[in-house]
């Protein structure tokens, strides 16, 4: 901790260990030795496996062992390197503490809040839909993806954010890039949030719809919330552990009750059709972001959050447990010839924009440049935050895929197809997934709804129901005494609190982007505590999303089956901006040799997102291309034909608006992020040419902290903390907490 | 190290963890602080509710 660094941005880093490079023990070598060779050993078996079933342990193993070499070294070089993180420098939350939002944190809690913060149900949804293509695509962009492009990702913009205080991504591109870039990348992350809000509102329409146990115990958790609210605002202020420990009680007590409702009037009641959830959604999404947060939206969060925590730990438990077996094909037909019922499309691109989340999520750089880069202790902590943030949201993306895949396929396929195709009834579907060459039967369809207690579970598009029968058969198989029902009704629950989370956080993020920016033409109405803006800027964002819900829900070919590719490549295509402008940066700093780092992720992605663009705009096949599907309905509708899956001339016109909307927002996204990557590519000549060029980082300040970098803190650094702490005399309860 | 002894730092761990990651901890802060520069602390109503509303102008975002 003593080695003098040179304050310049492209001046001296520090390396982990002061300085010095030492020779690793025999000890190290031999424990990363064994991790490589296991790591090795299960990826073998998922390549060899053909044609036998396996059990999913190895898929798991597989991908932990990649983690840890990952994290152990690709993400130590991108830290010391690339980024050359300096533990001497202050980092802004020590600088501007405030005690809000800048705030010293320690790197265990951050990193608590940054994963609560980034994970939610898309790496849930994603892999399950993935899982058409069978175990094998998915897993490896999963793990690979992460590695190379999410993590990296992800980490990169939380350093460069936390260099310039906490500056939104929006920012950066205006004020590094230009106004150009700054501009289109505004209206970019404007347009991407609310088609994201829209799609992770509508998985939650078809897990709720005609489930009266989910509408039951999802709408007890709004009182529940309140009464938190209450709780913490008026009864006993402050006593967070004990409101959340009656909350989460309360929640599982919902759950159970739903099992008694069910089949009494209320259950009846509580029976909703698709659109009457739209309108329920809206109206929350509203009222959410125009009540204070205290009452609903903190209160929420807390009870999300440990949810969320408490389910990852018990599913990774469950699954090391139960060892179910994989009953999915390594690579199915339907990966090859791009024909699947789920989601249209072949392996390349489509594979790699349904799984977002878990691999490369363009809505992390949203949250790596907003609140966790003002709380950063020390600058090499980001590599614990926002590396190993995201390998933790990775690996629940492979436990979700693992999940999909243990379950009768048939089954899968029953669900996840949209009711043009299955028919709607067991028998239906049945013979359905008989015809993509399942033996599944009606009667084990029957029988699988009535074990979880649901009316039905075909066409039950969107992944979250498909998870939820995956979960609970692997909670079931691990724990013993069957309760299939309790578990999925479990699952629903949870996946869709998460994703009212999202919901109401992203409307109000997006209110508050609104007012920000009509604010500078506009500045009373930038005024976030200015009711009558608030309430305006509100409507205008719940509106959007719910507009598109809408036509997502009525779409008669499937909302999931329309809006999903839309959504993944509309996050696929944010994190292209975020790469750019890390990027950019970079080259700007100097570091050319580096450059590859964010620009091989870049330029992969820019790839895949720009054929599945051009693919979804130009393809002259139905299933894929928008404006080809529109014509082909239209051709239909002149010829006074009605084209299954559309039942009427009215749901004619309807595919034939949508799919041309879809159609423009797909290329709307792509030319606004080809905008962003333009500009970029003039900075990054200039930048070249000059050899580097200014930027808007904050000077070097000398740091007063001192903090291990890592989860666990090394010898060297507990001494340097004791240290530390006799010279400062006893310091703040943190640095108590970290002699542990 | 005893069993016993493993176990009590455990929870005083996760008691710690958890009550960093509330917030809950904040309040402790607060009172050490006052205590340590001599200054008169506000009731914990008060202060939570200073501090709720604080939090009312920044964003939190939650990824999918």
């Amino acid at each position: 901790m003593s080695t003098t660094v040179s304050r310049h941005d492209t001046g001296g880093g520090q390396s982990p260990n002061g300085g010095t490079a030492r020779r690793p023990s025999v000890r190290s070598v031999l424990v990363w030795l064994t991790v490589a060779v296991v790591g090795a050993v299960c990826w073998g078996v998922l390549a060899i496996a053909r044609g036998e079933t396996i059990s999913a342990l190895w898929l798991l193993f597989a991908a932990l062992c990649s983690y840890a070499i990952a994290y152990r070294f690709y993400s130590r070089f991108i830290t010391y390197k690339v980024l050359r993180a300096d533990d001497e420098r202050a980092t802004p939350a020590e600088r501007l503490e405030n005690g809000v939002d800048f705030d010293v944190t320690d790197r265990r809690v951050l990193f608590g809040h940054h994963f609560a913060a980034i994970a939610g149900a898309g790496p849930l949804v994603g892999p399950v839909l993935a899982a058409q293509m069978g175990y094998l695509p998915g897993t490896i962009w999963i793990v690979v993806g992460v590695i190379f492009a999410g993590a990296v990702q992800d980490m990169t913009v939380l350093f460069f954010s936390m260099r310039r205080n906490g500056k939104s991504l929006g920012q950066m591109i205006r004020e590094e890039i230009g106004v150009v870039g700054g501009v289109a990348a505004l209206i970019a992350v404007f347009a991407i949030m609310i088609i994201i809000l829209a799609v992770l509102a509508l998985i939650v329409v078809n897990a709720l719809a005609e489930s009266p146990w989910g509408v039951w115990s999802i709408g007890l958790t709004i009182p529940i919330a309140l009464f938190m609210g209450v709780y913490l605002r008026r009864l006993r202020p402050g006593r967070v552990l004990e409101a959340t420990g009656i909350g989460v009680a309360l929640l599982l007590l919902a759950i159970v009750s739903g099992g008694w409702i069910e089949d009494s009037a209320l259950g009846e009641t509580l029976t909703l059709s698709k659109e009457w959830l739209v309108l329920a959604l809206v109206v929350y999404g509203f009222v959410a972001s125009v009540l204070p947060v205290w009452l609903l939206l903190t209160p929420r969060d807390y009870l999300s959050t440990f949810m969320k925590v408490g389910v990852i730990v018990l599913l990774a438990i469950s699954l090391i447990v139960a060892r179910p077996v994989l009953q999915a094909d390594a690579v199915t037909d339907f990966a090859r010839e791009g024909t699947g019922p789920v989601f249209a499309g072949s392996l390349f691109p489509f594979v790699f924009i349904t799984i977002a989340c878990g691999a490369l999520s363009g809505f992390h750089a949203l949250i790596s440049s907003g609140t966790t880069p003002k709380m950063v202790a020390k600058e090499s902590q980001v590599r614990l935050i926002g590396y190993g943030g995201m390998l933790m949201e990775s690996f629940v993306a492979v436990s979700a895929l693992i999940a999909a895949c243990v379950i009768d396929q048939g089954l899968y396929f029953a669900m996840n197809s949209p009711a043009g195709a299955t028919g709607g009834t067991a028998e239906s579907a049945a013979a359905f997934v008989q015809g993509l060459g399942f033996d599944t039967t009606a009667n084990q369809l029957a029988q699988a709804s009535a074990e979880v207690q649901e009316d039905t579970l075909i066409s039950r598009t969107g992944g979250a129901p498909a998870l939820a029968v995956g979960l609970a058969q692997v909670f079931s198989q691990a724990f013993g005494g069957g309760g299939q029902a309790f578990w999925y009704h479990f699952a629903i629950m949870f996946e869709a609190l998460f994703i009212l989370t999202a919901v109401d956080a992203g409307t109000r993020v997006g209110r508050f982007m609104l007012q920000d920016t009509v604010g500078n033409v506009w500045k009373k109405f930038g005024d976030l505590s200015w009711r009558p803006g608030n309430i305006i800027a509100s409507a205008v964002v719940v509106g959007l999303w719910g507009s598109v819900l809408y036509i997502g829900v009525t779409d008669p070919l499937g909302g999931v089956n329309q809006l999903f590719p839309l959504f993944g490549i509309a996050n696929q295509l944010l994190a292209a901006i975020a790469l750019t402008l890390c990027t950019v940066l970079l080259i700007k700093h100097g570091k050319l040799r580096y450059a590859w780092v964010p620009g091989i992720p870049l330029v992969w992605d820019l790839v895949v997102t720009m054929t599945a663009s051009w693919q979804k705009v130009f393809s002259g096949d139905p299933r894929v291309g928008y404006f080809t599907q529109a014509s082909v309905y239209r051709d239909a509708q002149d010829a006074g034909e009605v084209l299954a899956p559309a039942t009427d001339q009215g749901q004619m016109d309807q595919v034939i608006f949508n799919s041309t909307l879809n159609g423009i927002l797909q290329a709307v996204f792509a030319l606004l992020t080809l905008v962003v990557a333009a500009h970029a590519a003039v900075v990054i000549m200039r930048a070249i040419r000059a050899g580097g060029l200014p930027t808007t980082e904050e000077p070097a300040v000398p740091s007063k902290l001192v903090e291990p970098a890592g989860l666990f803190p090394t010898a060297e650094e507990k001494r340097a903390i004791a240290e530390h702490e006799r010279l400062v005399g006893a310091g703040a309860g943190r640095t108590e907490a970290e002699a542990k | 190290m005893t069993a016993g002894g493993t176990v009590a730092r455990a929870w005083r761990g996760v008691r710690w963890y958890l009550k960093e990651f509330t917030g809950e901890a904040r309040w402790d802060d607060y009172l050490q602080h006052c205590a340590a520069h001599g200054h008169q602390p506000v009731s914990r109503r008060e202060f939570e509710r200073r501090r709720a509303d604080a939090l009312e102008r920044i964003p939190a975002s939650r990824c999918c």
